[in-house]
């Protein structure tokens, strides 16, 4: 069952005659039908959970809106896209923006919003000029703009290119940079449902989230619960790369196996070799030994494993990889992309990676393991944003699960 | 120096969004690709266009991997060197054009050609190892793919060497 995907072997898919021709913009023509509380509640009928990480009931972020709202609600699309693993939200930018502009209006209908954001990496260049291009067509045949197919309802896009801050992804930091400051994140509360984007109400949403409405207003709820396991809410995107036969881009429905994920849709181990370890949504996620990917892809199941379903990006590693050496660029990457507000995460990510690259050069003791475990405790939970838990998660169950290969180099000094 | 085309581009970016202060890193994005790069007289313009304090241009255009302060080589590479993209060579990417070039992280080419750049994930993972040159993307390389891309890059720019 594709919903994001079902485009991807059209030719020309990005072109607005082949998404309309195809059926596209018939969800947007309905939800303009529908008042916005029934909007609301198809969506929150059909159980969809935010893809951008967190896993947060997309309608019960519109519904903070009857609490909070200010003058003003601006919609924004996070294409911050900088997770490592990750690379989902670029193949609907370029390949079917229209699903995603469809969708983002659909979603301002519910809201009130009339401008929107797509807050987009910098480096996605071309993904964000086909977007522009989108846009303007779907301008052009009235599908957004001004009194959007006649129904009074009006809602524009912009797309803002970011600089190159992974940090951005995280929601109150995409808004601080959108206002043209340091991507630096901001205490919560207030939400940004009552105090975002020029202080005004905001709603954020990941570019797959926002794409999956249309599905969900044109087949209603229970075609889209009726999809994952359990009724646990559709489709997921899953990037797979590393070492696999058939890295790329999957749609799976919530609660596809791992395992099936990496020996059928990605073709299994390269070159014959056994599995390792497995991080499966994005590198903020604890990693899972070659045993545990007996595991069903969905929040709740991944949760209970200790780990995560994240951003969907499942990163293989075989036999021969050397955990440590992953664990060293992993901390490289975080110390690099902390934004330095809060002192356990600018001093933590730092010490960590300094402790690493000592044991993996040879001349580590046992008391730099001992130390990395507990720094990655003590910044979990005494910083601003999630991130101090998205560095400290993954090192600490690399260190937990694989010790003895950290304790290898020891040896080697 | 900020030109005046690039003046009226910026002026478009205050009025296009709601609030002015949006304009700030678009501007700074625009002058890197008109000049290169964002120098300290680059900043000051900025400031006194977009009325907003030096040390809010410096703190902004300094927080972003993106944006240079100082001028790079007329090709600047970047190489992501994240888990994804390590995974498939033995050597990395990034030590094999480094080698090539005979230049470190940071450093340009004598002739200003081209500089290096380690870069974080570069959202290529399914299609590694990728790097970037300029605002061009290349993916699923190869140290021969490389080597082509590189050297065509030299002959467009000598032709008379070959
Ligand atoms: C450090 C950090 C980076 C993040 N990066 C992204 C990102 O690149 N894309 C994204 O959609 N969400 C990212 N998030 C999650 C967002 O903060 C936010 O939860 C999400 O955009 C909400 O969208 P959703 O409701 O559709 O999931 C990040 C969070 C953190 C803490
Ligand atoms: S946790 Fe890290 S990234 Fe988040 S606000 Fe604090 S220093 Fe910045
Ligand atoms: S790890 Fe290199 S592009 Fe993602």
């Amino acid at each position: 069952m594709k919903i994001l995907l079902k485009n991807k072997e059209i030719p020309d898919s990005q072109s607005i005659e082949i998404y309309s021709g195809r059926g596209g913009y018939a969800a947007l023509k309905k939800a303009l039908s529908l008042s916005p509380e029934e909007i609301t509640s198809i969506v929150e009928e059909s159980g969809l959970r935010g893809r951008g990480g967190a896993g947060f009931p997309a309608a019960a972020k519109w519904k903070l809106l009857t609490k909070y709202r200010k003058k003003t609600v601006y919609l924004i699309c996070n294409a911050d896209e900088g997770e490592p693993g990750t690379f989902k939200d670029r193949y609907i930018m370029e390949s079917d923006p229209h699903l995603l502009i469809e969708g983002m209006t659909i979603a301002a209908c519910a809201t009130g919003a009339h401008h929107g954001f797509i807050y987009i990496r910098g480096e996605y260049l071309r993904m964000a000029k086909a977007l522009v291009k989108a846009i303007e067509e779907a301008q052009a045949k009235g599908f957004l703009g001004n009194n959007i197919m006649d129904s009074g309802f009006s809602f524009f896009i912009d797309v803002f290119r970011g600089a190159g801050a992974y940090v951005c992804g995280e929601e109150t930091a995409l808004i601080e940079s959108l206002e043209g400051k340091a991507g630096r994140p901001r205490l919560k509360p207030p939400f940004p449902a009552a105090a975002g984007l020029y202080g005004e109400s905001t709603v954020i949403h990941n570019v797959t989230t926002l794409s999956f409405i249309p599905f969900i207003i044109e087949n209603g709820p229970e075609a889209f619960k009726a999809i994952g396991k359990l009724g646990r809410g559709g489709t997921k995107l899953f990037g797979i790369s590393g070492h696999v036969n058939n890295p790329g881009l999957y749609e799976y429905p919530m609660g596809t196996s791992l395992k099936k994920l990496i020996y059928e849709a990605a073709g299994g181990i390269k070159d014959g070799k056994r599995l390792k370890a497995v991080i499966p949504g994005g590198l903020s996620s604890p990693i899972l030994k070659h045993d545990e990917i007996d595991v069903d892809m969905d929040f709740q199941s991944l949760h209970s494993v200790g780990t995560m379903l994240g951003s969907g990006g499942i990163i293989v590693l075989d036999e021969d990889t050397s955990i440590p050496l992953i664990a060293q660029k992993t901390a490289k990457f975080y110390a690099h992309e902390s934004c330095g507000q809060c002192a356990p995460c600018r001093e933590g990510t730092n010490m960590i990676k300094f402790l690493i690259e000592r044991i993996v050069t040879g001349s580590g003791t046992e008391k730099d393991i001992e130390q990395i475990l507990r720094l990655c405790r003590y910044i979990k939970g005494s910083t601003i944003c999630a991130f101090g838990y998205a560095a400290a998660m993954p090192i600490e169950t690399m260190v937990k699960k694989f010790r003895s290969e950290f304790e290898a180099f020891l040896r080697n000094s | 120096m900020i030109d005046k085309d690039t003046r009226i581009t910026i002026a478009g970016f205050m009025k296009k969004f709601p609030c002015r202060d949006s304009a700030l890193v678009p501007s700074l994005c625009l002058i890197q690709k008109e000049n290169g790069y964002i120098s300290g007289s680059d900043m000051e313009d900025l400031s006194e266009i977009l009325n907003l304090p030096e040390a809010r241009i410096f703190s902004t255009a300094s927080f972003y991997s993106m944006l240079n302060l100082k001028p790079g080589g007329k090709y600047h590479i970047q190489v992501c060197t994240n888990v994804s993209c390590s995974l498939i060579e033995k050597e990395t990417l990034f030590d094999y054009i480094s080698k090539k070039l005979g230049i470190r992280e940071g450093e340009s080419t004598p002739d200003g050609l081209f500089s290096l750049e380690a870069v974080e994930c570069l959202g290529a993972c399914g299609y590694a190892p990728a790097m970037m040159i300029n605002a061009d993307h290349y993916e699923n390389l190869d140290f021969n793919k490389a080597d082509e891309i590189i050297d065509s890059i030299r002959e467009y720019e000598n032709p008379a060497e070959k």
